[in-house]
């Protein structure tokens, strides 16, 4: 009996003690971060890290896609959204902020003799017009195109770019993440792939056998990411109404400072050069 | 029978104990039908509308949710896996237990047990830097539905050898010494005595493995290629249920979410269907005269 009374005794306190910090949560600052599903996961982290260095805030991440994120915040349903592209001149009522950049590289195997593809060529690649890679200046072996699966903002930035839809692509290897691509391409002197730009050069610099195409005549390097010079990249962007609340204004500038650069190339984004 | 009839002392642990190991066998079956129920209700907007489940393409983005493909590169990689390993597992198990020297046969079944507990994804991991570099050099672009089978087969291959080794074993008890007195030879005995009595818990040893196949992710997502089409030879790139879950579930919503519900409950039918199957088999050949009389019969 006295076992059960101590242990009575536990539980209610526990029970108090949660109870006590939720209610410490709830009286706190909330805040509702939504939009694009590409920046959700650095939100998330970003805002991790924000709350613990801010008792009693409450940031609320939740994904559904750009327009979504514009449209929470003009109905005021979200103090924040996250859009993974520049503001439209429609969107000229909002206002952003860019905490990161996205960036693919095109690689291909260290041994592959090709220096650089055009935009015409990537595209006749990958969508099955031309399968031989002597048909672009290199050996006379098959290609194998490795194309990334539905979902993926990889996925969405390639097709936009290029202009295609995704049934046009004839892949040869469908591939989940990045470091499942890398491995693909690195094993296969015949394959071309594309990554997320962080990953590939520092994959590349650690002696993995893959290259990456420079683009449009602008070298693939996390450096002409941040400087917005290499073609096939996006902003991330946080955007909001000209009227902030203080607290999403802290976030904001959180997001942006050089102390989450670790957070921002932990997701294999590219922290933006001018800080 | 109430089990408090065969209590000698104090009924009343035992009928404690009986209703503490009632629980937990009602606890296990209820989390698996209400995992039925969950994954029924979450994939019901298309599993009950004529939302072309049925169909070839597969392009979320464009509102094609068909199912088929990938449920022909789930058969097609788990059945040919288990064809791939069925042969040498029992050709490794007979020559373990019959034709090995003893010291040999403990070492291989040890090394069996090794193989059998490293994690699914090693084999992927393998397969890919491994096995598909190899396959692409005389086939292009080497992940395929035959990278898939081997590093399945690969997979399977260790607790298939275990099974087969304790049917074996049990066969060889009963019957070898008799086989021996009426002067039939080791091969002869495996073949026409042991093997055929060991048969009605090979088969079903074989479809739980095709089970197990049958739900295979990582490794499989690492090495067939991922692509959704329909196996047109052994060497083309396809994509099985699980690794479409597995690829596509983060990045999901709505109506691409609930598609991906319905590659799980297609995947547990699926797997449910086998597993009965080997039950319902294994009943038969306990019961018929095949699998070697009354013996098997307990």
């Amino acid at each position: 009996m006295q076992f059960l009374s101590r242990n009575l005794f536990f539980v209610v306190t526990l029970v108090a003690a949660l109870f006590a910090t939720g209610c410490a949560r709830e009286s706190g600052e909330h805040l509702v971060v939504t939009g694009s599903s590409t920046i959700a996961p650095l939100a998330t982290v970003l805002a991790e890290r924000f709350e613990a260095t801010h008792p009693g805030v409450k940031i609320d991440v939740q994904a559904g896609g750009s327009a979504r994120g514009v449209a929470d915040v003009r109905q005021g349903l979200a103090n924040i959204g996250m859009v993974s592209r520049a503001l439209k001149a429609d969107e000229g009522d909002l206002l952003a902020d860019t905490i990161a950049r996205d960036g693919i590289a095109i690689i291909v195997h260290r041994d592959n003799p090709v220096a650089a593809l055009t935009r015409e060529q990537i595209i006749a690649i990958y969508t099955g017009q031309v399968r031989d890679w002597k048909a672009v200046g290199g050996a006379d072996a098959p290609i194998t195109v490795v194309n990334k699966a539905e979902g993926r903002s990889t996925l969405e930035l390639f097709l936009s770019h290029f202009k295609l839809e995704a049934p046009a692509i004839r892949a040869d290897v469908v591939i989940g993440d990045n470091q499942q691509g890398i491995k693909t391409v690195a094993g296969n002197p015949q394959a071309i792939g594309y990554v997320s730009i962080g990953t590939a050069e520092y994959e590349a610099s650690r002696g993995t056998p893959i290259r990456l195409l420079p683009l449009g005549g602008v070298e693939a390097s996390t450096a002409a990411v941040a400087a917005g010079r290499f073609p096939l990249s996006r902003p991330l962007n946080l955007v909001h109404r000209s009227e902030l609340s203080g607290i999403a204004r802290d976030f904001i500038a959180f997001a942006r400072s050089a102390e989450v650069n670790d957070l921002v190339t932990g997701q294999y984004f590219v922290p933006p050069a001018v800080r | 029978m109430s089990p408090a009839s065969i209590s000698y002392r104090r009924p009343s642990a035992d009928r404690l104990l009986y209703r503490a190991l009632a629980i937990s066998a009602g606890a296990v079956a209820a989390i698996l039908a209400l995992i039925l129920v969950y994954l029924t209700a979450a994939s019901a907007g298309l599993l009950f509308a004529d939302a072309g489940l049925w169909r070839l393409d597969w392009h979320p983005s464009l509102g094609a949710y068909g199912l088929l493909a990938m449920l022909v590169g789930s058969l097609a990689v788990s059945v040919l896996a288990v064809l791939f390993a069925v042969p040498p597992g029992l050709v490794l198990a007979v020559w373990g237990r019959f034709f090995a020297p003893p010291w040999l046969g403990g070492l291989y079944r040890g090394a069996m047990g090794l193989l059998a507990s490293i994690p699914s994804v090693v084999y992927g991991f393998w397969g890919l830097v491994a096995l598909v570099p190899w396959l692409n050099r005389w086939a292009p672009p080497g992940a395929s539905l035959l990278a898939g089978a081997l590093v399945l087969a690969l997979m399977i291959l260790p607790i298939l050898v275990l099974q087969a080794d304790l049917a074996l074993d049990e066969a060889r008890r009963r019957h070898l010494a008799a086989a021996m007195a009426l002067g039939a030879s080791v091969s002869g005995t495996v073949r026409r005595v042991l093997l055929p009595t060991a048969a009605p818990q090979l088969l079903p040893a074989v479809l739980l493995q095709l089970g197990r196949a049958l739900g295979e992710t990582m490794a499989v997502l690492m090495v067939a290629g991922n692509v959704v089409q329909l196996p047109e030879a052994i060497t083309t790139p396809i994509r099985t249920l699980t690794a479409n879950i597995a690829l596509e579930m983060a990045y999901a919503s709505g109506a691409h979410q609930t598609a991906l519900f319905a590659s799980g409950w297609l995947l547990l039918v699926l797997v449910t269907l086998i597993m009965l199957g080997a039950r319902a088999m294994a009943g038969r050949f306990a019961a018929g005269p095949a699998g070697g009389g009354k013996g098997d019969a307990h």
